[in-house]
């Protein structure tokens, strides 16, 4: 389906215009099931289970596909999922599932780390206030999913409704417009809580573990179509009267991203596993971090020697090299830097061992 | 390794000094940052401004340090040139209009032209009047220089040229360029190659600038659709070109610069700036680490080009440690740019200069330094050179040097 509705030129139309998203293929998206895949039956989904969801993620990552997917379903409807807030999982899972509704997060308001200790958004009990940058889908989003301080100086995971006049937003110029990002700024705005205390820590911690797997795969499916785009460039491509893949560095290089895409493949899979199981694993974390750090390691290796391999034509606005190289850092990025993780999952690796 | 000026040395620097203080307005401070907060002139005021200026440079010697003086030159040293360039580079003076004729163009004229060529061309282009081009990469001729397709014929007293040139800088503004095209197809493909200059406002002469994976457009293609070339614009021999083609690259290196990015100071200055989960980026072993490993990188090469400046300046000629300041750098470029945008997180992806810190400058050598691996030689091409030619590795079996140019496979 992404092949036939979903070609480069679709990810280019986004990078060259204001869209925000490509609402055709999100339709589509939405028609087949696709969007409510994880979310349950009570809440509109269709309850298949998070595998295929991990193989709707590699597809969307292979395509690059220019639609809210990421920030609405790993994000927003995971996050929904697990809250006991049962008024706004009932409000909006079944717009998420529907594609009626586009659901985001917003935990970064500068550059820098953003954590719970250093966010300067504040929440009085009902009303949010502070600003977010920058904001996946921040400027399509029907409601936000983003964390703030209560009056008690304690972390919340909070949701407000982006559509109300207390909610301000601009679109933000990033280095990948095919993906568009927004700031956001809350003034008094009406807003709900998600969780609050440990549970919102518990909460970011779920949120993280997930979103990494599915992200995990996206890049996956990034990196290996970056890598198709290098081989066959690397066959049909002559210079000194032989293809360039004849050339050593040429099939080194190729090779070398071949390797970290394989190890990426086998790390997603047994994040896949501990994420598919009914008892949610105890192996989680570390194998979503592990998972995070191979798949942002493969794809931007992969989107950077890809242009690479091709030469000047690589570097031109209408080779699609670009639009690799951009997503791959881009997604690297989306859910905190590869530096985070790594320190993430050695902390978690000390955690075990002291267990 | 010499560190400082010889007195000859600080001698001439000062009086360049004296020349540059009378005649422009020295840059405030040299870093990145004050250097991102100038505001852009657009091409056309910068042209202006770059052909008054290099009339008053030519007229006090400086245009030409190394070149003789029967060609409006100094006849100075190649040291001297660099101390010029070092100088003048202190100072709010536009740049990257005349390189390419003065450093690669006008020597291979030099080299290889008739006295009344050089008569008529040389002063002018010295002068800022006139501006030259160099016509040599084409689609199927990147890495593989001599795999030009470009095609001339004889006819009569002229030459009629069919073809497309590719990444030519300043072709849109050039008065003059200088082209190789193949003479003869039936020839191995160095040897049917002849060289020419041409008219870039010649009929049949099209330039359409090329727009780059980072949005601007600082390069052109250019297409020749029987394009009239007198045979007394041809250099060298007919069947020659390769050898003239030669001349020309081996000035490239000195022509082609690098421009300002981003390095392990500027690093450090934003490290002070953000945070990590943990507290001070700058506290962050990690990162220290990385900085402590581009800084050891950058000395590196400045103390490379120290080495090279101390030959030029004894009078040697540089070795080959120069040849690896690409490969470093080019690459280096990149990792700083990915690592400081790692630094700001998931704000690292904003490019809007209003919000990302020094400007997106970090944002924006990452997306340059994709095409600074490939550009004057890919990080592949001159680890060959390197291996080959320093190393005295043997070079590859070739497959294209001694059939005709035309059974050559293509691909696409």
């Amino acid at each position: 389906m992404l092949a036939d509705h979903c070609p480069l030129t679709a990810v280019r139309e986004i990078l060259e215009s204001n869209k925000t998203h490509n609402t055709k293929l999100w339709n589509q998206l939405a028609n087949m099931g696709l969007l409510g895949a994880a979310i349950p039956e009570k809440y509109g989904g269709t309850n298949m289970n998070m595998l295929e969801l991990c193989v709707i993620a590699e597809e969307l990552g292979r395509a690059l596909a220019p639609v809210p997917f990421s920030s609405s379903i790993y994000v927003a409807a995971e996050t929904l999922k697990a809250t006991q807030n049962e008024n706004a999982k009932k409000h909006w899972l079944p717009k998420l599932a529907s594609g009626e509704a586009i659901g985001t997060f917003a935990f970064s308001e500068k550059a820098g780390a953003p954590t719970f200790a250093n966010t300067n958004t504040a929440f009085d009990g009902h009303k949010l206030s502070g600003t977010k940058m920058p904001v996946p889908d921040g400027m399509s989003a029907n409601f936000v999913i983003t964390t703030a301080k209560n009056k008690k100086d304690q972390a919340v995971i909070i949701l407000a409704d982006a559509n109300t006049p207390n909610v301000k937003r601009q679109n933000v110029r990033t280095i990948d417009p095919s993906r568009k990002y927004a700031t956001i700024t809350f003034h008094d705005a009406p807003a709900e809580i998600l969780a609050e205390g440990d549970k919102a820590e518990e909460m970011m911690d779920r949120i993280l573990n997930r979103s990494a797997v599915l992200f995990a795969f996206e890049q996956l499916g990034g990196a290996d179509a970056a890598l198709e785009m290098a081989q066959t460039y690397a066959r049909e491509r002559f210079a000194f009267g032989r293809p360039i893949g004849s050339f050593q560095a040429i099939k080194h290089k190729l090779a070398n991203i071949y390797v970290k895409n394989q190890l990426a493949r086998s790390n997603c899979y047994y994040a896949a596993m501990t994420l598919g199981s009914q008892e949610e694993s105890a192996d989680l974390a570390i194998a979503a971090a592990t998972a995070r750090i191979s798949a942002s390691d493969a794809f931007i290796f992969a989107a950077q020697e890809n242009v690479q391999t091709h030469g000047g034509i690589g570097f031109t606005w209408e080779s699609d090299c670009q639009l690799f190289y951009r997503r791959a850092r881009t997604l690297s990025l989306v859910i905190g830097a590869q530096r985070r993780w790594k320190e993430r999952l050695v902390r978690l690796l000390e955690m075990k061992n002291v267990a | 390794m010499h560190l400082n000026d010889t007195p000859q040395e600080a001698a001439f620097r000062k009086k360049v000094r004296d020349f540059l203080n009378q005649n422009a307005k020295p840059k405030d401070a040299d870093n990145l940052k004050a250097a991102r907060a100038e505001t852009r002139e657009s091409e056309a005021d910068g042209l202006a401004r770059a052909k008054k200026w290099q009339k008053k440079k030519a007229a006090a010697g400086y245009a030409a340090i190394t070149w003789p003086k029967d060609y409006g030159g100094m006849g100075g040293t190649a040291i001297q040139s660099v101390i010029y360039n070092q100088e003048e580079a202190k100072y709010h003076l536009p740049r990257g209009y005349f390189e390419i004729g003065l450093g690669m163009c006008i020597p291979t004229l030099i080299a290889y032209a008739d006295k009344e060529t050089l008569t008529r061309y040389v002063k002018p282009a010295l002068y800022g009047e006139e501006i030259w081009c160099q016509l040599f990469s084409e689609p199927a001729a990147g890495s593989d220089v001599a795999g030009i397709r470009s095609r001339v014929k004889r006819d009569g007293d002229d030459w009629i040229l069919n073809g497309q040139k590719v990444w030519t800088s300043g072709a849109h503004f050039s008065d003059y360029g200088i082209i190789v095209a193949r003479s003869d197809p039936d020839q191995p493909k160095h040897r049917g190659l002849t060289f020419f200059f041409l008219d870039m406002h010649a009929p049949g002469v099209e330039v359409r600038p090329i727009k780059q994976m980072s949005g601007g457009s600082n390069f052109n293609e250019v297409f020749f659709n029987d394009v009239r070339i007198p045979d007394s614009q041809r250099l060298g021999e007919v069947g020659e070109g390769w050898k003239v083609a030669l001349t020309t690259l081996m000035n490239e290196r000195l022509a082609v610069g690098m421009g300002e990015s981003a390095d392990a100071g500027d690093l450090l200055e934003i490290a002070r700036d953000l945070e990590t989960e943990n507290g001070p980026a700058v506290k962050d072993a990690h990162i220290r680490a990385k900085i402590a490993e581009w800084y050891a990188e950058s000395q590196g090469l400045k103390y490379t080009k120290m080495r090279t400046l101390t030959a030029l300046s004894k009078g040697e000629t540089p070795g080959p440690e120069s040849s690896i300041i690409k490969i470093v750098s080019a690459r280096k470029m990149q990792d700083i740019g990915a690592f400081a945008m790692e630094m700001q997180d998931m704000a690292g992806v904003v490019s809007d200069g209003e919000l990302s810190p020094f400007g997106a400058a970090f944002q924006q050598q990452w997306i340059w330094a994709a095409g600074f691996r490939i550009a004057g030689g890919t990080d592949e091409i001159l680890r060959n050179i390197v291996a080959e030619r320093v190393l005295g590795m043997p070079a590859d079996i070739r497959v294209d040097k001694a059939k005709p140019f035309r059974d050559l496979p293509t691909g696409r």
